[in-house]
């Protein structure tokens, strides 16, 4: 080995520095190996069988085997455009992840700036606990509280009817009201734990910058406007980001579990359309079609999000 | 309490009048959060009766009280297999998940390797990249997984923001702590065992409760993997019986003295307590560690 190394210099210290790095980190690329195999044959096998979007999928012939599909390929996603679902489960998409972000994203951020003005620990610590709760509760359990809650004479139903709306059957098969009740309750299991972020953002704050903005007569609601809010504008920026990258996203286990014949006109999204066609209608290529435009237009809006955010504030993802 | 207190006379009157408007406020929060899952809690344990004559707003359970709904919610078989299924699925799932988290994690943390960057750079991708559902379940059939608890352990054996949170943690180790092992012939497992793992208990600790929860709670790939009734985990089996109202009548049969459709309805409370019950009894406990992850993640992040 050495010997070579003076021999060619220029490759000579490639295989010294290979040999050097294999010798001393060797024994954990061996310990990598499970690792490595599992995210091959776990994640980028599925990526590469998500080919069969432009194929005639079948079981016979197996991924690799199948025909390729009519139209260069593009016949399933070409399906899916001309079909009345795509405009339904697009519009649904947008409309329900635009709501959440709408009501869902602010609501954190207050609720963070107002528990660190609670300067009793124990009550801090109360709302801290029970806000964060609904977090862990499952999905189904979620869906089933919605459900058995939104039933008739159920006191959803019962607290609607005070506003002069009658509930019959279940509130969740009134069109208008999916929306709603599907906002509402991301915004009643997720407002707690994503406020965690910005309390330790909070924390983070320079407390001298209070001390010199109270010196300048700075009261508190001019502090929280000029020295909190800026300190946390940076996590409020990036979190943002991460919102709008996720649009399409939109959480599909709820949609699944909640959606109905009465209401899957406002209520299926492109995710519960893929769900739909690809697995219980077994149609595999023309779901996975749908997947992948869902995957694109989402890739296409984080990489715009991030462009707007680094214009404007010089911090984003990549 | 004492500066709090001089903080509060520092700011003047406005602000004492927002602090109490702030403590209504948060109060209203806590009411609103809480009252869904009180509400489970007190129906389930209600007189049956009494529920079905009114299962409106209500702030105490109906007395007298009665545990006849979780009687009938462990007659279904479902229930109890169900309950055996998840507890496999989070025994055996968190064991795999983190025994390739660590391995993980520590290439990812590995000082001055050539294989660091790209091996970090592959497991990043799939953060964002994903083949999207069908192709995941193809993929699962294609293994032989189907109708299997393990359908649900082997493909889902990492979480690679956990993985990130672990390597975060094992980066903070000094760096001369491992150049002494490796100068004592230490071998990288030998290090990972009695260097990195002691080291980072508390991270660890939240892994093990992210991944634990996660099993408990999942269902959306068990629904898609597992057909055999007998191996649904508790979350499926939960959605059969409240959300589809199926494999209900196992149940509907020892109803023969009630035999009302309502007795069924009041049955979903008593099988949501049972399936929330040990998140719910251990969250308050380890609350300190679940918000732990998150700081840690938003540091990095």
């Amino acid at each position: 080995m050495r010997q070579k190394a003076i021999r060619r210099p220029w490759s000579g210290t490639w295989t010294k520095f290979l040999y050097k790095d294999l010798k001393s980190n060797g024994g954990a690329y061996l310990l990598a190996i499970p690792v490595v195999a599992y995210f091959i044959l776990f994640s980028y096998k599925p990526m590469l069988g998500a080919i069969i979007a432009f194929k005639d999928y079948s079981r016979a012939f197996g991924i690799w085997g199948s025909p390729w599909a009519d139209n260069y390929g593009f016949e399933h996603f070409l399906d899916f455009f001309h079909s009345v679902y795509f405009g339904r489960t697009l519009r649904n998409t947008l409309t329900i992840s635009l709501a959440n972000i709408a009501f869902g994203f602010p609501l954190p951020i207050i609720l963070a700036l107002l528990i660190n003005e609670v300067h009793n620990k124990k009550y801090k610590r109360l709302v801290q606990t029970v806000s964060y709760m609904p977090y862990f509760i499952s999905t189904v359990v979620v869906c089933s509280m919605i459900t058995l809650f939104t039933s008739e004479k159920a006191f959803i139903s019962q607290i609607v009817g005070w506003f002069g709306i009658e509930v019959t059957g279940n509130l969740l098969n009134y069109e208008s009201a999916f929306l709603p009740i599907y906002t509402l309750s991301t915004i009643w299991q997720t407002t707690g734990w994503n406020s965690i972020i910005y309390l330790a953002a909070l924390s983070a704050v320079d407390p001298e910058l209070y001390e010199a903005a109270r010196i300048d007569g700075a009261n508190r609601w001019r502090q929280t406007l000029h020295v909190t809010l800026p300190g946390i504008s940076t996590t409020i920026i990036l979190l943002l980001i991460l919102a709008v990258g996720n649009m399409m996203n939109v959480g599909y286990e709820k949609v699944i579990l909640l959606y109905n014949d009465l209401n899957r006109n406002v209520a299926d999204v492109i995710s519960s359309y893929v769900y739909r066609r690809g697995i219980e209608q077994a149609d595999f290529s023309f779901g996975t079609a749908v997947g992948l435009f869902n995957s694109i237009i989402n890739f296409v809006l984080v990489a715009m999000a991030n462009r707007v955010c680094r214009k404007f504030t010089g911090a984003g993802l990549w | 309490m004492a500066v709090s207190r001089l903080k509060l006379n520092e700011e003047g009157k406005g602000y004492r009048v927002f602090t109490v408007c702030n403590y209504i406020l948060l109060a209203l929060v806590v009411f609103v959060t809480a009252y869904p899952l009180w509400y489970v809690i007190i129906a389930s344990f209600s007189d049956p009766y009494a529920m079905l004559q009114d299962y409106g707003l209500m702030w105490l359970p109906k007395f007298p009280l009665s545990l006849e709904t979780y009687r009938f919610a462990m007659i279904n078989p479902l229930v109890l297999t169900g309950m055996r299924n998840t507890l496999f699925v989070v025994v055996v799932g968190v064991a795999v998940n983190m025994v390739f988290t660590c391995l993980g994690a520590y290439v990812m943390s590995l000082r001055r390797a050539i294989l660091r960057k790209p091996l970090t750079v592959m497991f990043i991708f799939t953060m964002y990249f994903n083949g999207g559902i069908i192709p995941t379940y193809l993929n699962v059939q294609s293994f032989g997984l189907m109708n299997s608890l393990w359908s649900v352990i082997i493909p889902f054996a990492i979480n690679t923001y956990n993985m990130l949170i672990l390597r975060s943690a094992f980066s903070a180790i000094p760096d001369s702590l491992i150049e002494v092992a490796r100068i004592d012939g230490a071998s990288h497992l030998r290090i990972l065992l009695q260097i990195f793992l002691p080291l980072s208990g508390a991270t660890l600790a939240v892994m093990v409760l992210y991944y634990a929860v996660g099993h408990w709670n999942a269902w959306f790939y068990a629904m898609l993997f597992i057909q055999r009734p007998a191996l649904y985990p508790l979350q499926v089996v939960l959605r059969q019986i409240i959300l589809l109202n199926q494999n209900a009548n196992t149940t509907a049969a020892a109803l023969t003295d009630s035999g009302s459709a309502m007795m069924l309805e009041l049955v979903k409370y008593a099988l949501i307590v049972i399936s929330s019950l040990p998140i719910l009894v251990l969250y308050p406990f380890l609350q300190r560690f679940f918000t732990k992850g998150v700081m840690i993640g938003a540091i990095k992040g």
